[in-house]
């Protein structure tokens, strides 16, 4: 179908693009961006006006709890959520279950997001057998079935042999390695430790919880020379422990997700259990250093982190609660808070949600670029809306955002060229 | 971002939950200690009963064994004439919330009134508050690491009896501060009520972090914390301790932190000693100070009866 977007602000960072000016689409691709293409006829024409046009977001993590997660959330489901959030590749870390160990788990993955229709779904493969940290996992045979890297998602490897040997075996695959950075020992609380900690009695996560597991695996990365991405940063260290990593030339990146941007650990204040996530949420200075590690591309990447959980899974005391926040909804109008609340740069944010993290996938899309595959983003950033139980798409509603005023909504998204979303409410 | 609800107070101010010394005021404070000391007598008499709370039922739920605090909430409820119920629930079978969750919703359907809840995970009182009908009072007997209120407030009540008033005066905190709901509870009431200086002293491994910001003096050193206190709250070093790596073992802690009448020559002349029990003797008390002139172990436990009287009382007694 030919689609022309009109009058919108066109924000594509990766070219560098930001004017008013009309997107045309033909046959799932973008055919031209300004000019209209001779002989072009739109079979629907949006008016953008007042709204930002931009690519559509590629997420570095999400949960879609399938196969195994025994709530209700699911690929169908999820990546509804994840085209009402303007996200139209997303990236599922390997603890499904079962594991992301096999081709056959990436393929049924592949095969139910292809019915779904609604969004790009790829996957990273399992680091290790089981998640066990003993066997490297068939790493070759998963880049085989279309895995974009390999990962042993929250299951920190203890031993340092298995963690150098599944790095050298992943240089081998020409294989990204994704970690998230815990010691298992100093990792074992349920809140950052801090006053809060001390005065909530609340087993304290310390940061040398994160930063030693990152200090120790960059000098792994650095003997092994792999390709490492370090998910989900929560701390002021560690943003200088990667700055001086890439000063000296390494190839690591690193990201974070959206509500480490937005929560400290003084919101988990009367035990909010909806507040529990790992990483924890750390101090306010350290959420400015998150930040400024983004504005300085320390940090390339801003990562949706959803987990979606079902409500019984937040109603206990906090430390028997599940960690994690869903979030496919809200990462776009949460980013845009942050160009309101802190001055950050609205072009770095958009590239920090789209290019960048395409990037580590080694993926071409994540831009506006003529004969790209249309995949599109339509966000008015002026809409006031309330987030309810209701008014989120995905089926976990555990978000410490619950009840804010939220400004920018998407309204649509496009992804291949088709209409995935439509915001009712819009024009 | 979050609202800060206090939970424990109603719409008029008064007790509602007993949930934590932490969010009250001095008055609330002071009244507790007015009423318990009100209810202190009650013991003594011949026939140990006051109408107060008759045709109420209360639940203890303990999730966590408990003797003696079980005991004396049992015999304070039964002392205000409630129907008391004792309930023991395993933790191990309710580590999962949804457990705790029906559980809570059974025993409302059994209409009980109140629930002294002790519980292994912090925030447990504050999370059954949240969810019980607006009917059902909450006492926290205990939960994690976070607070004892109704203990930290026996020993004020203590240490008010012995003094007179709280200004001017010094107390430590002497021991495994980490683990300690007890101490966490006793620092915010202690401070509430206006005492001078607060000390806590023990080795780094069992200080939390920016323990400071509560609104105490740290010493790693116990000879330089006992310097001039007028009070010595001891806590119970439980013997799972020495197995991690918080500490080598309990000789040398009684070495570097038990409290011996030699270290209590430090202090005020006039100095007392608390300890919330069970002691361990040659742990963190010396058996000389423990049964000696100082030593106010055994009273604080009859106290304890009085002030969850109060504390029982006084949340019963005001509307939603």
């Amino acid at each position: 179908m030919n689609i022309c977007i009109e009058k919108g602000r066109v924000l594509d960072p990766k070219n560098g693009l930001d004017k008013v000016c009309n997107i045309y689409t033909s046959k799932g691709f973008i055919v031209s961006v300004g000019r209209k293409p001779t002989g072009f006829e739109a079979k629907k024409t949006i008016d953008a006006s007042g709204q930002i046009v931009m690519p559509g977001l590629v997420d570095l993590s999400a949960r879609l709890r399938e196969p195994g997660g025994h709530g209700k959330a699911n690929i169908a489901s999820e990546t509804k959520a994840a085209a009402a959030g303007g996200i139209t590749t997303l990236c599922v870390p390997p603890d499904t279950d079962p594991i992301i160990d096999t081709p056959a788990v990436v393929e049924l993955i592949h095969q139910r997001a292809e019915r779904s229709g609604k969004a790009k779904v790829f996957c990273l493969g399992a680091l290790t057998h089981e998640l066990g940290s003993e066997r490297l996992a068939e790493m070759y045979s998963l880049k085989e079935a279309g895995c974009l890297g390999v990962s042993n998602a929250m299951v920190p490897i203890k031993n340092t042999e298995v963690m150098r040997r599944a790095m050298e075996y992943a240089v081998t695959c020409d294989m990204t390695v994704f970690i998230q950075p815990e010691d298992p020992w100093l990792g074992g609380g349920s809140m950052h430790e801090g006053a809060y900690s001390t005065r909530m009695g609340l087993p304290p996560i310390p940061e040398t919880a994160e930063t030693v597991a990152i200090a120790r695996d960059l000098l792994l990365i650095e003997a092994t020379g792999v390709r490492a991405h370090f998910m989900r940063l929560s701390s002021a260290r560690s943003v200088e422990l990667i700055r001086d990593a890439r000063k000296r030339g390494m190839s690591v990146t690193a990201d974070v997700s959206i509500h480490q941007l937005h929560f400290t650990d003084r919101d988990v204040e009367d035990y909010n259990s909806l507040c529990h996530v790992k990483p924890p949420f750390r101090h306010h200075s350290d959420r400015e250093k998150l930040l400024a590690g983004i504005m300085d591309s320390t940090i390339t990447v801003i990562c949706s982190d959803h987990q979606p959980h079902d409500s019984d899974k937040k109603t206990a005391p906090f430390s028997a609660t599940e960690p994690g926040v869903s979030a496919l909804d809200l990462i776009l109008p949460m980013a845009f808070q942050l160009v309101d609340m802190k001055g950050a740069d609205l072009n770095k944010l958009i590239l920090s949600m789209t290019a960048a993290p395409a990037e580590i996938l080694g993926l071409e899309s994540g831009s506006l670029t003529v004969d790209a595959a249309a995949d599109i983003c339509i966000f008015d950033p002026e809409k006031v809306w309330k987030v309810t139980e209701k008014s989120l798409v995905s089926d976990g509603k555990n978000t410490p955002a619950l009840g804010w005023e939220m400004k920018g909504k998407v309204t649509h998204t496009i992804l291949n060229g088709k209409l995935v979303y439509k915001n009712n409410e819009s024009k | 971002m979050t609202v800060h609800k206090n939970l424990q107070i109603n719409k008029e101010g008064r007790l509602k939950h007993f949930l934590s010394t932490e969010g009250l005021s001095r008055e609330l404070l002071t009244e507790i200690l007015d009423n318990a000391e009100n209810f202190a007598g009650v013991g003594e008499r011949a026939v140990k009963k006051v109408p107060l709370l008759r045709g109420k039922t209360i639940a203890n739920l303990f999730f966590e064994p408990s003797t003696r605090t079980r005991t004396t909430f049992e015999l304070a409820a039964k002392r205000l004439s409630a129907d008391v119920l004792n309930i023991n629930i395993e933790s191990s079978a309710t580590k999962k919330g949804e457990s705790l969750l029906d559980t809570l919703q059974t025993l409302e359907a059994m209409h009980c009134d109140m629930f002294v809840v002790r519980h292994a995970n912090s925030g447990a009182a504050h999370f059954i508050a949240s969810l019980v009908s607006s009917g059902v009072r909450i006492v926290n007997a205990g939960d994690g690491r976070h607070a004892h209120p109704t203990q930290a407030m026996l020993d004020a009540f203590t240490v008010r009896r012995h003094k007179g008033s709280f200004s001017g005066l010094k107390i430590a905190i002497v021991g495994d501060i980490m683990h300690s709901r007890v101490a966490r509870s006793e620092i915010h009431a202690f401070n509430t009520l206006g005492v001078k200086e607060l000390r806590v002293i023990a080795p780094k491994t069992l200080i939390p972090a920016y323990m400071s910001a509560l609104g105490v003096k740290v010493f790693h050193n116990i000879d330089a914390g006992l310097k001039d206190v007028d009070a010595v709250i001891m806590l119970r070093l439980q013997n799972e301790r020495m197995q991690g790596a918080l500490l080598p073992s309990a000789d040398e802690f009684f070495k570097m932190y038990g409290l011996t009448e030699k270290r209590l020559e430090n202090a005020h002349p006039d100095v007392m000693v608390l300890h919330p029990g069970p002691i361990n003797r040659g742990v963190e008390i010396d058996s000389d100070v423990a049964d000696g002139a100082r030593s106010v172990i055994l009273e604080q436990v009859s106290y304890g009866i009085a002030i969850r009287m109060a504390v029982m009382s006084m949340c019963m007694g005001g509307s939603e």
